[in-house]
């Protein structure tokens, strides 16, 4: 396992260096020049000129490219155009804010849309069921800002009880949150119970009925372990999803996080900080879809076997190498 | 003689069959129809899906005041007999720009998911059938797009190669290829061990048949379940990216953009947000409702 763990993580960097080409092409390929950006409408030819060549900015595109990565390794993402700070000091000082949003209402989305998925699943097509999947139906169908202005006319305007902007309080990520976890709560809750729709239909939950195994220990022992691995690749998804969705919701909410971050440098034609912006998110994004990718082949021992198959069928095939030679 | 005989037996069976599998193919159409037309919810859908289309192809029928020209002695109007959904900060009328803006909402939608589930689809079956190296890079490939979150990678695409329509479907079909992949991959990696493929393989069939009629016709409900759900993402990424200022350029009338820009006016006059809003959720809703009703109906696991 642990050989399958550092195989994946050596096969990240590929994934690490796409990202990095995606982002650096669209800043280099996009238009507006950033010396005139950084020195102002009153610079000449000649001060552009000299801060082209400061920057190499001059160089040919592969060679800006190869820099870009060489100082990205050391932690240099480069300096911030409007504030002159360091890149990675920017993001980090917003990160945590994002990471704190993105967590609960993921937490929150698993907890509720895993146990009315369950439930509607159980008792198909009773009230609980019926209730949920339109409640499910509509959370996946509203757009996220609108659900965060809706909710701020509501609760902010109309009865005043929980503020609109800002992080100061814990009443201030209530809102935001909530929001936030629409989706993926809505997004669990119909794959909850499709899956589990699909399992409870299948012969060994009857056997397990059968041997006259506790209603709700066939449910969440025998069904819901099998029917688990959609649910998982939903919530490591969404995880991404909700990352770079909250740009959206921070936006909405004036929440100073990453995504924030990375559309007011858009905005700015801020090209270090968007590049840097998008890439600290992808390298997270990468982790969890590690984390997904291990989790998977921990709780679905077809694929396991699959991974220990190749492997097996590896050795031999080295051994017989081996003894040729 | 015998081996005439033989032949014509032989004939003679392959017609029967033919006839049989005509018949059974046949009435499971029907059956499908008739299990999707006892869905109540699912029939909503599609009558809703059936209205947007009629509001995209017919906006005139509808309405007669114009969704761009600007007429200021009747800004800030609330919702009246006159002017159903009320009059924005440039006195147009909300609901003829709601009903033009499912034109704009609508054709990229149901572009971008028709571009990106082929693609996906393509990309997820031969990385699953055939596994290995291809398998490696054709994921990798995706694990580069998964890696940027989809919003993000919108907003970065739009914004590199400028704010216009065919560039939003282009950045919203280039971030659900991903979705499609995965789940075919992992829908045809269940599926490929399975002994209807063994079989088929063991009467000759070729790769490319093997996999567009016995692997994805099984893979298929997911498949069908993730596109309908992604057609309103589409929407709902396309009116998040208009609402950032990065989507549809300004007086061309699109719920994102209405609902950006009424954003100002939040406080005071509510009607200016909540119609737009309305009309993608209940776009979306439609789209859901409808994609559900044909999983049920498509999956006869399911069927009761």
């Amino acid at each position: 396992m642990s050989k399958y763990i550092l195989r994946r993580l050596v096969a990240m960097i590929p994934v690490l260096l796409g990202v990095a080409l995606i982002t650096f092409c669209m800043m280099y390929f996009s238009p507006g020049e950033p010396a005139k950006f950084i020195l102002g409408d009153m610079a000449t030819e000649e001060d552009i000129a000299i801060f082209n060549e400061q920057n190499g900015l001059n160089d040919p595109f592969l060679i800006q490219f190869i820099n870009y990565i060489r100082k990205a390794i050391t932690g240099d993402l480069g300096i911030s155009y409007t504030t002159k700070q360091p890149v990675l000091n920017e993001i980090l000082s917003r990160f945590p804010t994002t990471f704190k949003l993105t967590l609960i209402s993921i937490v929150f989305a698993v907890i509720i849309g895993v146990f009315f998925g369950i439930i509607s699943a159980v008792k198909q097509y009773g009230i609980i069921d019926n209730v949920t999947r339109i409640i499910a139906m509509l959370g996946v169908s509203m757009p996220s800002f609108w659900e965060g202005l809706m909710l701020i006319i509501l609760f902010s305007v109309i009865l005043g009880i929980l503020p609109s902007s800002g992080i100061t309080t814990w009443k201030h990520w209530i809102l935001p949150a909530f929001t936030l976890s629409t989706q993926t709560l809505a997004a669990c809750m119909r794959m909850t119970r499709s899956s589990m729709l699909e399992e409870i239909r299948q012969d060994y939950v009857r056997t397990a009925h059968a041997k006259g195994q506790k209603e709700y220990f066939v449910i969440l022992f025998h069904a819901f372990r099998n029917a688990v691995l959609p649910i998982i690749t939903v919530v490591g998804v969404d995880f991404a999803k909700l990352m770079g969705g909250a740009a959206v919701i921070e936006i909405v909410f004036s929440i100073p996080g990453i995504g924030k971050l990375i559309v007011d440098a858009i905005n700015t034609k801020n090209a270090p900080l968007v590049q840097g912006g998008i890439l600290f998110v992808a390298f997270t994004m990468s982790f969890i879809n590690l984390i997904t990718d291990i989790i998977y082949a921990f709780v679905d021992p077809r694929i396991k076997t699959q991974y220990l198959a190749e492997n097996s069928k590896k050795n031999k095939q080295e051994k017989e190498v081996g003894s040729i030679v | 003689m015998s081996d005439i005989g033989a032949q014509q037996f032989n004939a003679n069976n392959k017609k029967k069959n033919e006839k049989a599998v005509s018949i059974t193919k046949r009435s499971q159409n029907k059956e499908i129809i008739i299990r999707f037309l006892r869905n109540k919810a699912a029939v909503l859908g599609l009558i809703i899906v059936v209205v947007l289309i009629f509001c995209m192809l017919f906006p005139t029928a509808l309405t007669s005041y114009d969704p761009i020209k600007q007429n200021f002695s009747e800004r800030f109007v609330p919702p009246n007999r006159e002017h159903l959904f009320g009059t924005d900060e440039f006195g147009r009328d909300i609901f003829t720009r709601v009903v033009y803006g499912c034109r704009t909402s609508l054709r990229i939608g149901l572009i971008s998911v028709g571009i990106s589930c082929i693609i996906g689809v393509l990309i997820g079956s031969i990385a699953g059938f055939y596994g290995g190296v291809i398998d490696s890079i054709f994921m990798r490939c995706i694990d580069v797009l998964m890696a940027i979150p989809n919003t993000l990678l919108g907003i970065s695409i739009v914004a590199a190669l400028g704010q216009s329509i065919t560039n939003l479907i282009i950045a919203i079909s280039i971030g659900s290829i991903s979705g499609y992949a995965r789940i075919t991959r992992v829908s045809v990696l269940t599926v490929k061990d399975l002994e209807y493929v063994e079989a088929a393989r063991a009467t000759g069939s070729s790769n490319a048949r093997i996999i567009i009629k016995y692997i994805l016709p099984n893979c298929l409900a997911p498949i069908i379940v993730h596109a309908t759900m992604s057609i309103a993402v589409a929407i709902m990424t396309a009116t998040g990216l208009s609402f950032l200022g990065l989507g549809v350029p300004a007086p061309t009338p699109e719920w994102g953009s209405m609902a950006s820009s009424a954003r100002a006016y939040i406080r005071d006059y509510w009607w200016l947000v909540t119609f737009p809003g309305l009309a993608i959720m209940a776009s979306a809703f439609s789209f859901n409702l409808f994609g559900d009703g044909l999983r049920d109906a498509l999956d006869p696991k399911l069927k009761n």
